[in-house]
C-alpha cells in the first residue's frame, strides 16, 4: 500500500466515520453546585484539563483547569463551578462526520468537544483529537487485516504444486439432530470455494449440494460427514453417514416426497426437495443407500 | 432497485445493515421452504420470508441472497440477528403480509427470479 492510498483512505474516513463511533464513552463530569475545591480534585484524580458541567444529563457547561487557575488567583473562597464555568458551549452531535470535528477542534482551538445525542439532546461522550486518531488507526488496521485476507488467496495453488493430477480434499463433520450447527459444513466450504476462487456458478452448485446432504444427515441421522474433492476442472461431494437408511431410493427422488418429522417442516425444511435440488445442481449423482447401515452420496460438478 | 427504496416500499423497519441501503437487489423470491430458496432464487435477490430461523441465513449465504425481509411483522430471533450481521446480510422486518409485499414490489417492476438470466 502506497502512502497516498493511505492519505486518501483517511480523508475518505474522516467524512464516513462518526463522532459517536470513535468518542470516549465514560466521561467524567461535574455538577452545577461542585465547589471549585472539589473540581481541583477531580480534575486532579482523573488527570484531566477540563470536564462538562452536567445536570438532568443536560449539558450546563464547560470547566477547565484554565478557570481554575483564574479563581486561585483572585476569586473568593466559597465559589461553585456554575459560577466560573463557560456556558456557552461549542458541542457535537454524535451523528456528525469526524470531518466536523477536526474543522471545529482547528477553529476555536479546542482540545476537546462535549457530544450531545441529537434527539434527546444528552451528553453522551467527549471527542478529543486522540480519540480520532485512534478511531481512524483501529479502522484502517481492520480494512488491512482484510484487504491481508483478501490476498491470501488460494486461487494459484494449482499451478504451484507439482504433479500429474492434483486435488484437495476438504472434510465437515456433521452432528446429528442438532439444528442450531446445521448448515456450517456447507457454509464453510462455500468460503472455502471462495478463496480458492472457484467459477461462482460451480461454486453456488456445490454449496447447495453440501447444504441439502448436511441438512439430510442432521434430519434424519446421528451424524456423518461431507467431503468435498477440487481438481483442476471438477468438484466431488461426498456425503455419509451410518445413519437408517434410504429403503426406496427411487422414490426419494420423488419431488415432494419425505419422511421428515413435523418439528422440521416447521423450520422449512423436509419438503421433499433435497435430492431433487442436489440431482439439479449436480452433473452426475449416485447414491447407495443400506436400510440399518447408512447412506453414501456422491455427486459431481463439471466446471 | 435499492435496498432502500424496497425499505419504503414494504414499510419495513432495517434491523441489520444500516451502511447497505444503497445496495442493489435485482430480483425476489417469496419462499417458506428453505429448499425452494435453494431450487428458485438466483444470485443477488431479495428474500421475502415467514421463516425467522436462523437456519434462513445459512440458506441465504449458500443461494447467496443478497438481502432477506421477514413479512408479516415477525421479529427474527437473536441468533437470526447475529448470523446476519457475520455474515453481511442485510435484514428487513415488514408488517406485511407475504402476498401484499410481493405485490407491491412487483408492481414496482421488480422481477421474480424466473424472470431474470442468471449472470
Amino acid at each position: 500500500m502506497s502512502g497516498k492510498v493511505q492519505f486518501t483512505r483517511t480523508q475518505e474516513l474522516i467524512y464516513e466515520m462518526k463522532v459517536g463511533e470513535v468518542m470516549t464513552h465514560s466521561v467524567v463530569t461535574v455538577k452545577p453546585q461542585t465547589s471549585m475545591n472539589e473540581l481541583r480534585e477531580v480534575l486532579r484524580s482523573n488527570r484531566i484539563s477540563g470536564t462538562p458541567v452536567v445536570s438532568n444529563d443536560r449539558l450546563m457547561g464547560i470547566i477547565s483547569i484554565e478557570d481554575f487557575i483564574k479563581w486561585l488567583a483572585n476569586g473568593p473562597p466559597k465559589t461553585t463551578v456554575a459560577e466560573r464555568m463557560t456556558e456557552a458551549v461549542v458541542t457535537v452531535y454524535d451523528d456528525e462526520p469526524l470531518v466536523q470535528v477536526v474543522s471545529m477542534l482547528d477553529r476555536h482551538g479546542f482540545g476537546r468537544l462535549p457530544v450531545i445525542q441529537r434527539k434527546h439532546k444528552k451528553l453522551v461522550g467527549v471527542i478529543t483529537r486522540g480519540d480520532i486518531m485512534e478511531g481512524l488507526l483501529h479502522k484502517l488496521e481492520i480494512g488491512y487485516q482484510q484487504e491481508e485476507i483478501h490476498r491470501y488467496r488460494a486461487s494459484h495453488i494449482f499451478e504451484d504444486l507439482i504433479a500429474d493430477r492434483t486435488a484437495l480434499v476438504f472434510q465437515y463433520r456433521v452432528v446429528g439432530k442438532d439444528f442450531q450447527k446445521a448448515g456450517s459444513g456447507a457454509t464453510r466450504l462455500k468460503k472455502t470455494l471462495t478463496r480458492l476462487e472457484i467459477h461462482p456458478r460451480a461454486r453456488r452448485r456445490a454449496a447447495i449440494i453440501a447444504y441439502e446432504a448436511e441438512m439430510n444427515i442432521v434430519i434424519y441421522t446421528n451424524g456423518g460427514n461431507i467431503m468435498a474433492k477440487v481438481e483442476p476442472g471438477l468438484i466431488t461431494i461426498k456425503a455419509q453417514d451410518n445413519g437408517p437408511g434410504i429403503a426406496d431410493v427411487e422414490l426419494a427422488f420423488t419431488p415432494g416426497y419425505s419422511t421428515a418429522a413435523d418439528w422440521v417442516r416447521e423450520l422449512g425444511f423436509g419438503a421433499g426437495m433435497g435430492l431433487c435440488n442436489i440431482k439439479e445442481c449436480a452433473d452426475e449423482t449416485t447414491l447407495d443407500s443400506v436400510v440399518g447401515k447408512g447412506t453414501r452420496l456422491e455427486a459431481t460438478i463439471i466446471i | 432497485m435499492k435496498l432502500g427504496q424496497v425499505k419504503e416500499i414494504l414499510e419495513a423497519e432495517l434491523l441489520v445493515g444500516q451502511e447497505n441501503l444503497d445496495l442493489e437487489v435485482e430480483m425476489v423470491c417469496g419462499a417458506d421452504l428453505m429448499s425452494d430458496v435453494l431450487a428458485f432464487t438466483k444470485p443477488d435477490s431479495l428474500l421475502l420470508t415467514g421463516l425467522t430461523h436462523p437456519q434462513v441465513i445459512n440458506t441465504a449465504e449458500i443461494a447467496e441472497i443478497k438481502a432477506v425481509c421477514f413479512v408479516r411483522g415477525k421479529r427474527p430471533p437473536a441468533e437470526t440477528i447475529e448470523r446476519a450481521k457475520e455474515e453481511g446480510i442485510p435484514l428487513l422486518c415488514t408488517p406485511l403480509l407475504m402476498y401484499e409485499s410481493c405485490g407491491r414490489l412487483y408492481s414496482h417492476d421488480l422481477p421474480g427470479c424466473s424472470q431474470v438470466e442468471e449472470k
